[in-house]
Formats: structure tokens, sequence, C-alpha cells
């Protein structure tokens, strides 16, 4: 992370070049905003994806994220901020910055009368290769993405994971330095949601790098270095993934007595013993468990050793870290009452980050 | 860690280069393409004819695969022939003149059939902005309008199949060439060179419309009246005045009356020259504005 925060204060000193020679961003962006009469689309956005990383963008339906995409692959223009992709900027080298991106998503499609491979070679061809080079590109992509059986017949028969396949295939002809993943497995199977992750990632370990817009949390778990979660256009909460649980709060226990009657008992005792560092335990009456967040693992010892003190029999016993539904509600149920919060909770976030 | 700020990476270099500080970053793949050779990213004329003829290879593989598509091309000029000859023939040139109308309407309708296959270009773009395949195109770099270039050289392609059948059809039914081969082909020529500069105005409502249902249906209630208040199925000296006067702006007539006098013979000069002028016309105020609002980026 050190080497990290160092680029980015670099970096903020001399953004203002058109061509900004960093090697460790391959995608900045700087205030970027985009308005809809009234709605803020997005409101001043910032982040940073480093070269071969994968940066999650999360957030609900509505937060900006497909706007944020389209910004970054010159299909929209932004009205104020700057954003560069490869060094490329997207208001004033649309032209350049194209031949670095592949884009996928709920907007950018293959035909769907084509064949996969009539896809994959029409694309070869529009990205300059030649006829013989843009055969071979197809045929490669479709062994790749296992739909070489598929190849001749038309996407409109495909299932919704090998059109999904299709559709990455598609993005990658152009051996793209920057990937755009726009909600890659909406609409998926968890199954055929697991194949787009690992060739994900195998795209990843070819040095490709990602920016990924996800609802799911599960998939921006499996798939991102650092996460940046948008609500309302606006930046709320970044960092690594573990980082932003970290600022959530460590673990929570939870402890299921062998009787249900004992719940409030154990409770009691457990608040008597005031450990250190432990405050709100919780008794769950309906599910029958008891919650205790910690911090350490002496914690979790002294926690069981003051109720194995006083006879409380045990059943089961789980630490849970807390998800990225936690995080997330964290940090945009903050934000909804009062908007002012939200800036300061990005800026701690960001602090904890640093 | 630092950065050399002196060096400015091509975008070959920078697609090959490794984080400096971190070793676990695995080498660029090997055969990454080198960058084309492009001054400020322009797209040279070799390379745009290129992704024309890619794009033209798509639109005729999505007719192979859809054949439906080409109903309007193989049937309008049969069904529109049969019914205005043999239904409304002797009605409009009198029982048994039959003969003489094949000459009168089979020109007009070359007129009309270039505008009637050039609608199709509209639902064609709406459609391909509805599916994200327009997003696709317009996040490569390709000029954007070779998009829509394309789409124009296949709907011209699809006009000639339907002016050849109608003709066909028309030298069937006793359709007399009273000019010559020079004369017929200018007469496509021009029917073809309309129907393109309507396409501009169709691929605008394309773009700009919700649904191609939305595109037709707008279409058509421009096109029917302008098709039917003009000189192609009946001489407008039969209509009422203020008929008259507006069939005689109709650009359509212009066009009828053109291709009449390229195949019957006569005075064509005045109606040839009326019908170059408005495809000039039309094709210089819509296509600018298709094109403009194909690139925006909003």
């Amino acid at each position: 992370m050190g080497p990290h925060i160092v680029d980015n204060m670099q970096q903020n000193h001399r953004s203002d070049t058109a061509r900004i020679s960093d090697r460790t961003h391959a995608v900045e962006v700087r205030g970027l905003v985009k308005h809809y009469g009234e709605t803020k689309a997005l409101d001043g956005v910032d982040l940073t994806v480093r070269e071969g990383t994968v940066l999650g963008v999360l957030g609900p339906n509505g937060a900006g994220k497909t706007t944020l995409v389209r910004c970054l692959a010159t299909l929209i223009l932004p009205d104020a901020g700057s954003a560069t992709v490869a060094g490329y900027d997207v208001v004033h080298q649309p032209r350049q910055l194209r031949r670095t991106i592949g884009l996928t998503g709920q907007y950018a499609s293959v035909d769907e009368k084509l064949s996969g491979w009539e896809n994959l070679y029409m694309i070869g061809r529009l990205l300059d290769l030649s006829r013989a080079a843009a055969r071979r590109r197809a045929a490669e992509m479709l062994e790749r993405f296992s739909l070489t059986d598929a190849a001749k017949k038309p996407v409109m028969q495909y299932s919704g994971g090998m059109r999904r396949r299709l559709d990455l295939a598609a993005s990658l002809v152009g051996e793209p330095s920057v990937l755009y993943l726009d909600e890659p497995t909406t609409g998926l199977d968890p199954r055929t949601r697991n194949e787009v992750w690992d060739e994900v990632q195998r795209m990843v370990t070819e040095g490709v790098t990602v920016l990924l817009t996800t609802q799911y949390m599960e998939e921006a778990e499996r798939l991102a270095d650092e996460l940046t979660v948008i609500d309302q256009g606006r930046v709320i909460a970044e960092g690594r993934v573990d980082e932003l649980k970290a600022k959530v709060g460590g673990r929570t226990l939870r402890i299921r007595p062998s009787d249900r009657s004992q719940l409030d008992a154990m409770a009691r005792e457990l608040a008597r013993a005031g450990l250190d560092g432990i405050a709100g335990v919780h008794t769950a009456v309906d599910e029958g468990l008891l919650t205790v967040p910690i911090l350490t693992d002496e914690q979790l010892t002294a926690v069981v050793g003051v109720l194995a003190s006083h006879h409380f029999g045990i059943a089961d016993i789980t630490t849970h870290l807390p998800s990225l539904d936690d995080v997330f509600l964290a940090v945009t149920g903050e934000r909804r009452p009062v908007s002012e919060q939200s800036a300061e909770s990005a800026t701690t976030l960001q602090e904890t980050a640093a | 860690m630092s950065v050399d700020t002196t060096t400015s990476p091509t975008p070959s270099d920078r697609a090959g280069s490794t984080h400096p500080g971190s070793g676990a970053q695995p080498p660029a793949p090997p055969g990454r393409k080198p960058a084309p050779p492009v001054g400020e990213g322009r797209i040279g004329l070799r390379a745009n004819l290129r992704h024309i003829e890619a794009l033209v290879r798509r639109n005729v593989l999505q007719i192979k695969q859809d054949p439906e598509s080409m109903f309007d091309v193989l049937l309008m000029p049969i069904v529109f022939t049969l019914l205005f000859v043999y239904v409304f023939g002797g009605a409009i040139s009198g029982k048994g003149n039959q003969d003489d109308y094949v000459n009168y309407v089979i020109p007009g309708l070359l007129a009309m059939m270039g505008m009637n296959i050039a609608m199709a270009v509209g639902t064609g773009v709406n459609d391909d902005v509805k599916k994200g395949v327009m997003d696709r195109f317009r996040s490569m770099p390709i000029a954007r309008s070779s998009v829509l270039i394309a789409k124009i050289v296949v709907e011209i392609g699809r006009m000639s199949v339907a002016m050849t059948i109608l003709l066909g059809m028309g030298f069937a039914l006793g359709l007399e060439v009273k000019t010559s081969l020079v004369e017929v082909l200018a007469a496509i020529g021009l029917s073809m060179l309309f129907g393109a500069s309507l396409m501009w105005i169709f691929i605008l409502l394309g773009l700009t419309l919700k649904t191609p249902q939305a595109v037709q249906g707008l279409a058509m209630l421009v096109l029917t009246p302008l098709q039917f208040g003009s000189s192609i199925f009946a001489p407008p000296t039969t209509m009422p005045g203020w008929l008259e006067t507006f069939t005689d702006y109709n650009p359509l007539s212009n066009l009828a009356d053109a291709a009449r006098a390229l195949i019957n013979g006569g005075e064509l000069a005045n109606s040839v020259w009326m019908t170059l002028g408005w495809a000039a016309a039309i094709t210089l105020v819509t296509a600018p504005l298709a094109v403009a609002k194909f690139r925006k980026r909003t």
C-alpha cells in the first residue's frame, strides 16, 4: 500500500498535464461530473486504478456506475472533471484511448444475428487485423472461451453464459490494456457466474487492468484488489477490501448456548465481567444466539473463558467477518439521512486506508 | 518509489511495461500487437474502407441469417406492380388500357421503391442502438461514420435487387423501353440516389426515436401522403387544383416524372435537375445532423 499512496500524492501534483506519464495508474479520474438535467449521475468522482489490478466500483442501481464506464469508454462526454486511461484523455484523445480499451457490459454488445466466429472476425477486421490474422484471432478466442463448438451458431441461440463469454472474448480481441466490465454477471446463474469470474481472473494474471462495476458484494470480494463505493454519483468509501471491512468492525462472535433459556444470563455475565474492549453484547432471542463483536483473538479466548467459568453449555460458536453487505450498509446507511455525513465518512475511510 | 516524469511512454511501451515496484506482476503476454501507426489517431482512408467492408459484411450476414428481412425487397415490387396494373390500372387509364398504364406506373414505382426500401435503414440503426451493438462500435477505434456508410451501401444493394425485380415484372407485363439501356440505367441510378438521400432522414429518425416501431410508424405517416400525393400512380392533372399544386412541389413527382421521361422518352431536363437538387438538399441538411447525432457523446 505504501508506494501506492506516494504515487497518489505525486499524481495529484501533476494531474493537470495532458499526458500523465505515470506508469502505475492505468485509469485516473478526477472530479468527474455528468448531470442529466436535475439528475447528478456523476457528482465529482475521483478514483484511480493501478496498472494490472482490478478496481471494483460498487454501488446500488442508479449510483452512477454505468455513467462512469460510459465516460471512460468515450461514449459520453463529462460535464466537468478529467479522466485519463492509459495516459490518454477521455475528452481530447478519444481515438487513441479507444485503441487501449475493451468494453463488456450491459450496453456494449455483440450482434445477435451473427455467429460467434463472425462477430469476433468482424471485430478483428475493425481493429485493423489482416484477414488471416483476424481469422486466427477469432479461432483463438473461441478456443479460449470454450465456444469452438458453437462458433458457427448465431449468437441468438447461445445460452446466457455463452453469450457473456463471447462478450468477454469480443472485448479482448484487440488485446486491450484496460478492460471495463460493467456488471458482467448480472442475470447469470451461480455456476456461469463462477466461469466468468475465472476468466476475469485469468485476464488479470495476463496483465490486463480491470475496472469492474457490480452490485454483488461477492463479486467485488472475489475479483477486486481495491474498491470504490459510489452512491448518488459520489464516492462514499474507498480502500482495499479488508480495509473497508476493518472500518466496519472486526469480527462478530456468534454463540449458541446448549440451553436457550440461559441466553440472558450469559449476556449478563459477559457484561458483568467487563472484558477489555468488549462492548455491545447482543442477544438474538429468536435465533437463540448471543452476538459479541470482537477485535482480537485474545478477546475470543476471554469470552469463552468467562462462559466456561460460569459453566454455561455452548452448543456452537462461530466467528464472522463483516460482509461487504455490512460495509455497504454501513457507509450508505450513514449517508442517507444527512448528506454532509457522507463526506466525513468518505474522508475517514480514506484516512484509514492511508 | 520514484516515477520518471521525463519519459512519455508510447501506448505500446505502456502496454508492455510492468510496475517497477512490483516484481510479482506478470509480464505482458506475448504477441501484444504494436500500436498501429497512428499519429493523432486519425483513421486513414484505407483503414476506413476496410472497416466499411467489415461492417457491410456484417449487414449482409444479418440478411442471410434473417431472410425475412428481404421480404420487402422481394415482394414489394411484385405486389405493387400487380396491384396497380390490374386493380387500379383499368380505373386510372380506362378498361383495357392496362398496357399503357404499365409504362406510366413502372417508372413511378421505381421512384417509390427507393424510398420504401430506404426506410429499413432507420429501423436497423434503431435496433443496433437499442441492443448495444452501436456502443460497441462507438467504443472502437473506427470512424463513426463508417457504421452509417456501411448501412447505406447495403441498402443500396437491396434497392438494386428490388428495382431489378420491378423492371422484370414490368417487362413481363408489357413494359416497353422507348429510349435506350443507358437511360433506363440512369432512371435506376437517379431513384437510388434519391433513396440514398432519404436514408439520412431515416437514420436520423432511427437515432432519435425510442423503438423500431416508432421509426416505422412515423416514416409511414410521412411517406404515405408523399407517395400518393404525387405523380407516381396517377397524372396530377386529374387531381383538384390544391393537390395538383402539392404534387408539383413533391420531390417524388419530380423523380417519377424524371424516371418516366428516361424510360418513355420526353422532356426530362427539368425533372432530372429538380430531383438532383432535392437529393442534394436533403443530404446536405440531414446527413450532417445524423452524423452529429451519432457522434454526440451524451
